[in-house]
Order: structure tokens, then sequence, then C-alpha cells
């Protein structure tokens, strides 16, 4: 049984509609990349998949559990997101920002419990986050800031993990970092990963499988090699780009061609 | 990292050493004033009264010390306690440093209903004053609600405008009124609006003992979902918290509280944005802690502050909110130019 069943979705803020019949499932354990244009729906799908928006059609369920009507405490349970970069005006340390992800699991006046420590050593050991536990947020660097909210997702022992665009604000090394952390916890411990991102390539490098949307629809579903063609980009994107064999593993590898 | 983990055991430890400021700050109160009854005078006749069973001190001394410092006490620390709770929900619903307990209307709102009180000779009525200055104040933050509601949700920056424009209106108002009173009238009005301590008495002790226990006993229960929104609205619902509903119920329980102080003891400034920031830089930002950390100490420096007004010069008696100004404001810059916020 699929872990993630996304059926029939529609969704569209006023008269705009924003996602067009979505249907498509995600099995356990797999590392599901969503590309496509600005405006094409990424970040409205990762939105209605969380339950904070909610479809007008069609619906969505993790686990066979449907999210709509849900409370958010149990789907904070079921799902993580890792966002953008945040700002925060006033500064939680990192230690705080990782017992967030505990919050689901805790009732109003509950503390975290010995077992919840050590969830939360695990989740920032597992993301090399340990060392910065008592440094403030904003006296870290973003790759450090983004590995943190990896550690929260982890602590929230969610069953499907979404990144909304987590590298946007990435310089090359940490995005590579990034998506090979969480490469290894998708192979090593079996978490099934959802990723919204603009880098074609790191999509192509990194997932199982990928969707290409375009203005609200999935326009192609499937491994990098069916999806990244010079064909599917240029209908998707409007953009001439060069596809061909990265030399290192064979996968699709886009290029820029500069008019 | 084991010392960094917010535990019931540090919250108690922290509160504990907050309240032994807070005795001796009453302490030092209450043995200070311009009567000149000598502290050693005041502990003999305590101690003296232990044993034999009656306190060994003249009648005018005891209600000196008991029927007039110490409700006056009291009442401080309950204002200082509330601005200051209600400091902490404030910055962190709107997520803005220089929010207040007074940024969404409530003030203006009251020193409207007060002043009306006082021109209308409410203050001849038992509760007059602080009953339409209360009244003031809800009406204030309900017309503010319907301002800043949008498509059912509460919007900060909507919310903080709406407060701007009420606040403002109303400044307008409580001007017209000051131009046109008499100047019997103009100097309760003053007084009223710079916040004064000198009404308390035990019935009013009472009532507002427990409104704040209940807006504090409420706040309380939402301080790690305070946390969560402080980290971002939408990262507060995809941790589980329901943040629409907790954002109602936190405005109305700190609107409430602040409400409360207002109605009784007029406009003290400073204090609701000062003492957050200071505990917030001592102690960090996690509200479990934050929040009764805040209480106590806001509830220890408005005792301090009152004080000084009471003695600073002899023979007159200076609105409190003067001095939490004069003090707050230069420490506050302090803070600014030698921590990071």
């Amino acid at each position: 049984m699929p872990i993630v069943k996304v059926t029939d979705v529609d969704f569209r803020y006023k008269d705009i509609w924003a996602l067009r019949d979505i249907s498509f499932d995600v099995r356990r354990g797999e590392f599901l990349g969503v590309i496509g244009p600005n405006g094409s729906g990424k970040t409205t799908l990762i939105r209605v998949i969380d339950g904070i928006l909610a479809p007008d059609k069609g619906g969505v369920s993790i686990g066979g559990k449907a999210i709509r009507g849900m409370r958010r405490r149990d789907v904070a349970r079921l799902i993580a997101v890792v966002p953008q970069d945040s700002t925060m005006i006033f500064s939680f340390r990192a230690l705080e920002i990782v017992l967030m992800g505990r919050s689901p699991h805790l009732g109003m006046l509950r503390f975290e419990g010995e077992s919840d420590r050590e969830i939360v050593r695990r989740a920032m050991e597992m993301t090399d986050t340990s060392s910065l536990a008592d440094r403030s947020m904003d006296s870290l660097s973003g790759g450090e800031r983004q590995r943190v909210l990896i550690a929260r997702a982890l602590a929230q022992e969610p069953e499907v993990v979404l990144l909304d665009e987590p590298t946007a604000f990435l310089d090359i090394k940490h995005q590579v970092e990034f998506f090979g952390l969480m490469k290894r916890l998708n192979r090593e411990r079996g978490l099934t990963v959802i990723a919204v991102t603009h880098d074609i390539n790191l999509a192509a490098a990194y997932c199982d499988r990928v969707m290409l949307l375009k203005e609200g629809r999935i326009h192609t579903l499937g491994v990098p090699g069916e999806v990244v063609t010079e064909t599917n980009i240029r209908e998707v994107y409007e953009t001439d780009v060069l596809v061909d064999a990265n030399p290192l593993n064979g996968l699709p590898r886009i290029t820029v061609v500069a008019s | 990292m084991e010392k960094s983990f917010i535990t019931p055991s540090r919250i108690a430890r922290v509160s504990a050493l907050l309240v032994i400021l807070l005795v001796i700050a009453g302490v030092v109160s209450i043995l200070t004033g311009t009567a000149g009854i000598g502290a050693a005078r005041v502990f003999r006749g305590i101690v003296t009264g232990w044993r034999e069973g009656h306190l060994a001190l003249d009648p005018s001394e005891r209600t000196i010390l008991f029927s007039i410092r110490l409700p006056r006490i009291i009442f401080a620390g309950i204002v200082g306690a509330a601005l200051s709770t209600a400091g902490v929900v404030f910055q962190a619903l709107l997520r803005n440093p220089l929010a207040d307990p007074y940024i969404l209307g409530v003030s203006g709102g009251s020193a409207v209903g007060a002043i009306i009180g006082i021109l209308l000779g409410a203050g001849a009525v038992p509760f007059g004053i602080p009953a339409l200055a209360f009244l003031g104040a809800v009406l204030t933050v309900a017309l503010v609600f319907v301002i800043g509601s949008r498509e059912g949700g509460l919007d900060s920056n909507t919310l903080l405008l709406a407060g701007v424009i009420v606040n403002a209106f109303f400044s307008a108002v409580i001007m017209f009124f000051i131009s046109t009173s008499s100047s019997a009238d103009l100097h309760t009005i003053t007084f009223w609006l710079m916040g004064d301590m000198s009404l308390a008495d035990g019935n009013k002790i009472v009532l507002m003992t427990l409104l704040l226990a209940v807006g504090s006993g409420v706040v309380y229960c939402y301080a790690r979902p305070l946390n969560l929104i402080v980290a971002g609205e939408e990262t507060a619902m995809q941790l589980g918290v329901d943040v629409k509903s907790t954002k109602i119920i936190l405005f109305f329980a700190a609107s409430l509280i602040t409400a409360v102080a207002v109605a009784f003891a007029g406009m003290i400034g400073f204090v609701g944005l000062v003492i957050p920031h200071m505990m917030r830089m001592a102690l960090g930002t996690d509200h479990r802690l934050l929040i009764p950390a805040s209480f106590l100490f806001g509830a220890s420096f408005m005792v301090l502050a009152d004080t000084v007004a009471r003695v600073v010069f002899s023979g007159m008696e200076l609105p409190v909110g003067v001095i939490t100004a004069l003090c707050g404001a230069p420490y506050f810059v302090y803070l600014l130019r030698t921590r990071r916020m």
C-alpha cells in the first residue's frame, strides 16, 4: 500500500486554478522530487498534502488515513516539513528548535520527558548538529540552520518528510550536503521524502522519481531519465536546454543554452 | 547539552529566586516612606507581637504599614505582573519586539472610558471609574478585532495597524476632553493618564487578583504553542498547533489582563515593553520559563518603582509611570547597545 495517496485533487485560490486533477502515489521509503516553473503549483501541492490548504475536490491520505478533518496535532505526527530558511524575530537556540519537533507528541502542559530528549539527541546526531545545540539560530550559517530544521523534522518521527525548496538560499556546497544527508536518511532509515525544488539537476541526481508540474497539472511523472528530457523541459519551462547523461552516474543532466 | 533543557525544576528554581526578590522588594517598600517608621522598630514590634499575641506598634503605625503601604504594594505587584505578562504575549503573538500591552488600543479605549467617568463624577460610585475604563478597554479590543480580522483569520500586521489607528483616534478624543475640562478634573485626568497607585483597597485587590489569575492561567496553558507561533505561524501549523484558535484565545486573555491593570491603575508605560525583553535576554525565548519569570520580575519592578514614586520628593507623590519610564528607558538603551535582541 502506498504511504502517500493523492487522489483527483483540485485547488484554486479565488478564481485561479493552482492544482488540477492531481493524482499520484508515493511508496514507503521513496524519494520523490517535484519540479516545475514558478507558479506551477509546487508549494501549493506541499500545503495541500500537509492539510494546511483544503482541496476543492479530491483528497490526500497518509498511511490510509485521510488528512481532511484531522486535527493539526495528528497531521503533525504523520508529516514533517522542512521549509526554506526561516528568520525569526526572537531567536531560539538550536536545541529548542529541535525540541519543538516533539510538540505534536506532547499534551498541553506536558514537558519533554527522557524519551523525547533521547529522540532529540539522536536526531541531532544524525544531522551532525549536536555541537550546535546551545548556539542561537541566528548565529548559525544557512547550511547549519537547514540541518537543524532536518533534525526537527526527524524529531517529529513522521511517516513522510516534505521539503519545500529547502536549498533555495544555500550555496552549491551546502545544496549537495543537504540532499546528500536527506538521501542517506532515506536509504538508511527508510524515510519517505517529497522534495519540491527549483534545481532540476539536484532532483535528477537524488530522487527515485520526479514529477514535473505545468500550470497545476502533472506533465510527466517517472524516473529521472523519463522526465528530464529536452522535449519535456522545453514544453514546461519554455526554455531551450541541453540534456545529456552525467558522465559519473548516467543520470540526466541539463545545461542552460545561452542565447 | 543536559543543562539546556527547560524542565519543571529549572522553572521552579528561577521562579523561587524571583519570589525571594519580590519578597525583598515588598519588605523594602513597606519600610520605606515619609512617615519614618524605622526598620528596627517594626521588626521589634512584630517579634514582640509574635510572643505576646498583639503587635507592639502604635495604632497609627499599624495603619500606615498594613492599611496604607501593604495594600498599595500588593496592588503595584499585581499591576506589574499583569503588564509584563501581557507584554510577553503581545510581543510573541505579533512577532514584534516593539509590541506592548497597549498596542491594540486597550490604553486609548480605557482612557476615554475613565475620562468620561471622571467628567461625569463616577469617582463617587465604588468602582465607577475602573468599571468604565474596563468597559472602554473591552469595547476597543473588540473593535480592533473586527477591523483586523480577515477571512476568518487574524493577520498580525492588519491587527497592528488597526490598533495604531484606533489609538490615534482615541488620542484625539482624549485631547478634546483635556482641552475642554476644568482644572480640577484636569489634575485627576493627568494623574490617571500617567498611572496612579494611590487608590489601593482590599476589594480592588481581590477582584484584580481573580481576573489576573484567570488570564495568566490561560496564557500559561498555551506557553508551548506560543513558542511555536514565535517560530512562525506556518511552522506552528506544521508542528501541530491550531494557530487560529490559539491566537484568538491568547489575544483575549492578554487583553483581559491588560484591561485589569489599566482600569485600576491607569496607563503605566514601559513596564510591559521592557520587562519581557529583559527576561528574554536573561533566560531565552522559551515561554514556559519566560511567562512566569516576567510575571514575577514585573511585580518586583513595579513595587520598587512605586516606592520611589512615593518618597523621592518629600511631601508630594509622583505618578509611577514617570518612574518606570525614567529608569526603564535608559536601561533599555543600555541593553540595546550592549546585547543582541
